[in-house]
Order: C-alpha cells, then structure tokens, then sequence
C-alpha cells in the first residue's frame, strides 16, 4: 500500500530523511575527495584530513577524544562490537553481561547468541513504564561480570534510563558501561561524563543523516577487541575502508541536530503532547505506553485495546500517514514485541501498540490531522474485532 | 473504492458483525499470535443464506474474513466446502508468504462453522 501524495511522516525512530544541508556536504565525498584514507598520496590524504575532521566534531559533542571514536555501518555493528569486543577482550573469568529487557534486538538477540555460544547474559526485568531499576543492575553485578549494558532511550515506548545513575554503580564496581544511544540524538544529551558511560553507539540514519554509517563511542582504557578484522583502519577497532562520505554526513547531521536540540527538543515534544493529549481524549480504552516523562520528545506510542497495532498502521498508510507498531502479524512470528511483554502488558493489549515518532519536518497541522482520523479508524476497527473492551487491566 | 481487492476488503468489510442464534459457528486463531476470527453462518436447506463474522488481526485477516464470507453467502454448502486458503488469497489478488497463514485462518473458521452445522443437525431435534 502506497501513501498518497500529501504524506505525513511520523516514523522517525524507523529512520529519517536525509536533511539537505548534511547532503550538500556529503556530495564532494563521492565525487571529488574520493580516496581510500589509507592511501599515502594526495587523494587519500584529503579523504583522510575530512575524515579526521568529522571525527573530532563527534567526539566534541560527546565531550570525547577523537581517538574514542570508531565509525561502524550503524548502530547494530556498534552494539555488536560493544558486546563482542568487550567479552573478547574481558580477563579470564568474566563472561557475563548484564542487560535489559527492553533492548533493540541488536542486543537482545546478540546476547541470545552470545548465551548459545557459552557466555551468560542477564537481562534485567523493567517496570510497567518500561524502566530499569539501577539497584536492579547492582545486585546483578558478580565477579564474572565484564560489561553492563542499558539502552538510553527506548526506541518502541521512548523510555530514557537513568544512565548517570546505572553508570555511578558500575563505575563503583569497576565494570564497562554500554548505551544503546541510537534513538537519543537531537533529542537528549550525549555528553558521556555526564552520562557516566564507557561506551555508546549511534546511527547516522535516525538523525537525519545517510543509511550506512554509524558510531562507537569507547572511553580510553576501555578493554575492547576488535570484531570486524582485517586492516589497520580505526585504530584495529574496525577493519575495512571506511565510508568517507557517509562519515561526513554523519558528522554534519550530528552537528546539525546537536545545535537544534535546544529548541527543536522542546518544539518536538510539544508536537508529541498535543498528539498523545489529543487522542486520549478522542479515543477511550487506550493509554500512552513508556514512562509518562522521562521519555523522549518525539515519541507518542498509545495502545489501543481490542485491536492489532499493525491495522491501524495500514488505515493510516492509505490515509498519507506513516507509523509502526510493535505488533507483528506475520508467520513465525509471536503477537506481543519483548518490550510490551517486559512492561507486563498481556497479550492482547501490548498487540494494540501504534507508534508515532515526530521529525524535523513536521508541524502542528500534521498533528492534528493525526487526531483528525485515528479516532475513526480506531472505532471501524473496533466494530468488527471480537474483543470485548473493558476487560484488560490498562 | 479501491481496485485492490485486499484493501477494499480490509477498508470495507463485508458481513461483520454476529448472529445470536447462528446454525454454524466457530472461533480460530488466537489472540497471542495477533490473528483471531469467529464466524458465524446461517443455513436453509442446502444453502448458506447469511454470514458474519469478526476479526481480530491486521489488514490481510480482516480482508480474508470478509474474502471468505463474500465467497460463502448465498452459496451451497458444497460449493463452501470446496473453498480453499488459496481461493481466498486469489481472490485477493494474492497474498505474501508471510500473511498466507491469514487465509488458512479464514478457511479454517468458514469449514470449522460447517462441521458445527453438521454436529447440529447430526444430533436430535430436541437437543439442538
């Protein structure tokens, strides 16, 4: 199904746009300065002073050295090479992370794969709100540990953990903290001291920068192996020719939404407000899923009881409205994602999830235009659902 | 209208709703795998003279349930029986490998209200 012309797009935590300006600067990287960084001659050089250049605007806005930042595909390979690296490189004994449940499948199912392979993952429960509890991770912590790992901002419900909190606790114990910090650009800060953590990713393409290309932050001192091998690219962190235009972009659009957040931050979240108030209001059994504060500006995820979440994402693809939900509907697959499962919702009521994400572009029209329809389609698809309504505890 | 015949079918159901009394009746799928259904039939003679149904799933359910019952209403029991989850995809205009279990969902509601009819009339008239 296809939306019509006049689309409105609010599926900003699935990935974004590039923003023209972050393209304009990208281009000369994929004609012009188009050389390997690791080649010794003038083209290469060029491509490697740019490269250099992008990168120590990265780690200023982390409040790191540029020598702490790994440029990866995206924010998957950065969660992978955070929990990889870090049990390769841990001493003799330790073979245990400690997680949450509420992680991108980047995590959850590396650390699946990491169990089969005969490492142990913890994976702490959260609240109704979806929130760790750091006493949680304390008394998770043994002396088998070698990393912690907490996403900072969920990318289904828009809950932020108290990474300060969680990073004071392993600090005290001597251990690596990892964030999952792909859906928190433009929207929260991403100082690392501030947010007492030894490692964090991103990914360009949720901030308005090219698919492709991401980022590991990783403090000095961190132990770390490499898991991608091969060249001496990124200090052996990560071998292969890097992507030098996407690098680029990646920086810019850093820049770009760094400097908006300010602003920007506040304006999204007044968008999410009046998008969440709106339809409450309009809409009766159903509630905003995540924490009802510390979540992030531009999430709104309401659920919706007695219907699947995916069939409102497609009423609202035929009406110029892109979302996504957490349901999937699919052979194979089971109803509930482990984020709802893990806020303790049942079944049925963590299917009805529809997730609506804010962006750069949009404006209070497109907002209201959301308020304007949903209640409909939420009522027809009510009409002919066999749920009787009332009966979930909400 | 739409031309497609998935989303016509998912954006205007046919035949929702229920039957108090219904002469056949069966409930497939379930809530945890996100596809659930009841349908429920009414028949004279050898013919189905009425349908309803309702849904629980996403836009390939939906569309099936209302595919099946299109297919079934004013229909024979034979020629009901004779449906398939890929008459119903057909019917469609195709469905994916990953949503074809939707169509199996919707045959298997429509045969499971048929053998529910059978049961019925299988059983003594003071008991049905």
């Amino acid at each position: 199904m296809n939306p019509s012309q006049d689309s409105i797009y609010l599926d900003h935590a699935a990935t974004t746009a590039v923003d023209p300006r972050v393209l304009e600067t990208m281009l000369p990287y994929l004609s012009s300065v188009c050389g390997n960084p690791s080649s010794i001659h003038g083209t290469g050089q060029a491509a490697r002073r740019a490269m250099e250049n992008a990168r120590a605007s990265v780690a200023e806005i982390l409040g790191a050295h540029p020598d702490e930042v790994v440029f990866t595909s995206c924010g998957t390979e950065s969660d992978n090479l955070a929990l990889r690296g870090a049990l390769y490189a841990a001493p003799s004994g330790r073979n245990q992370i400690i997680t949450s449940q509420i992680e991108h499948h980047a995590i959850l199912n590396t650390g699946e794969q990491l169990q089969q392979m005969g490492y142990e993952v913890t994976y702490l429960p959260v609240d109704r709100y979806g929130m760790v509890d750091p006493d949680d991770v304390a008394a998770a912590i043994t002396e088998r540990t070698a990393l912690i790992s907490i996403m900072y901002a969920n990318n289904e419900v828009g809950t932020v953990q108290p990474l300060p909190e969680i990073g004071r606790i392993a600090r005290d114990h001597g251990i690596p903290l990892h964030t999952d910090a792909v859906q928190a650009p433009g929207g929260l800060d991403l100082n690392v001291d501030r947010l007492q953590v030894d490692m964090l990713s991103i990914s360009g393409h949720k901030f308005y920068a090219p698919k492709g290309v991401g980022a590991l932050y990783i403090r000095r001192g961190t132990p770390i192996a490499a898991s991608q091998t091969g060249g001496a690219q990124e200090r052996h962190m990560r071998a292969g020719t890097e992507n030098v235009p996407g690098i680029i972009a990646l920086a810019k659009a850093l820049e770009l939404v760094e400097s908006a957040r300010p602003s920007e931050s506040i304006r999204q979240r007044t968008l999410s407000q009046r998008l969440q108030e709106g339809l409450l209001a309009a809409i009766p059994h159903a509630f905003l899923a995540g924490h009802p504060t510390q979540r992030l500006p531009n999430n709104t995820n309401i659920v919706f009881e007695g219907i699947v979440g995916e069939a409102v994402v497609s009423r609202l693809d035929l009406a110029g409205i892109a979302s996504s939900s957490g349901s999937a509907c699919a052979a194979g697959e089971e109803g509930e994602s482990p984020v709802m499962r893990a806020m303790g919702l049942d079944e049925q009521l963590g299917q009805g999830s529809v997730r609506l994400t804010v962006g750069r572009e949009n404006t209070s029209g497109d907002i209201e235009q959301v308020i304007g329809v949903l209640p409909g389609i939420i009522q027809s698809l009510r009409e002919l659902s066999p749920v009787p309504l009332g009966e979930s505890s909400i | 209208m739409y031309d497609d015949p998935l989303v016509d079918h998912f954006v205007n159901p046919r035949n929702v709703g229920t039957l108090q009394h219904p002469d056949g009746y069966a409930q497939e799928g379930s809530i945890e795998c996100g596809d659930m259904m009841e349908m429920f039939i009414m028949v004279d003679g050898d013919t189905i003279t009425d349908v309803k149904y309702r849904t629980f799933g996403c836009a390939s359910a939906i569309a099936s349930s209302s595919m099946a019952s299109e297919l079934i209403k004013g229909h024979s029991l034979a020629e009901a029986e004779a449906i398939t989850k890929d008459t119903i995809a057909d019917a469609l205009g195709g469905l994916s490998p990953a949503k074809m279990h939707c169509s199996v969902m919707a045959v298997d509601a429509l045969r499971g209200a048929l053998a529910d009819y059978r049961n019925k009339q299988a059983r003594p008239a003071g008991e049905r």
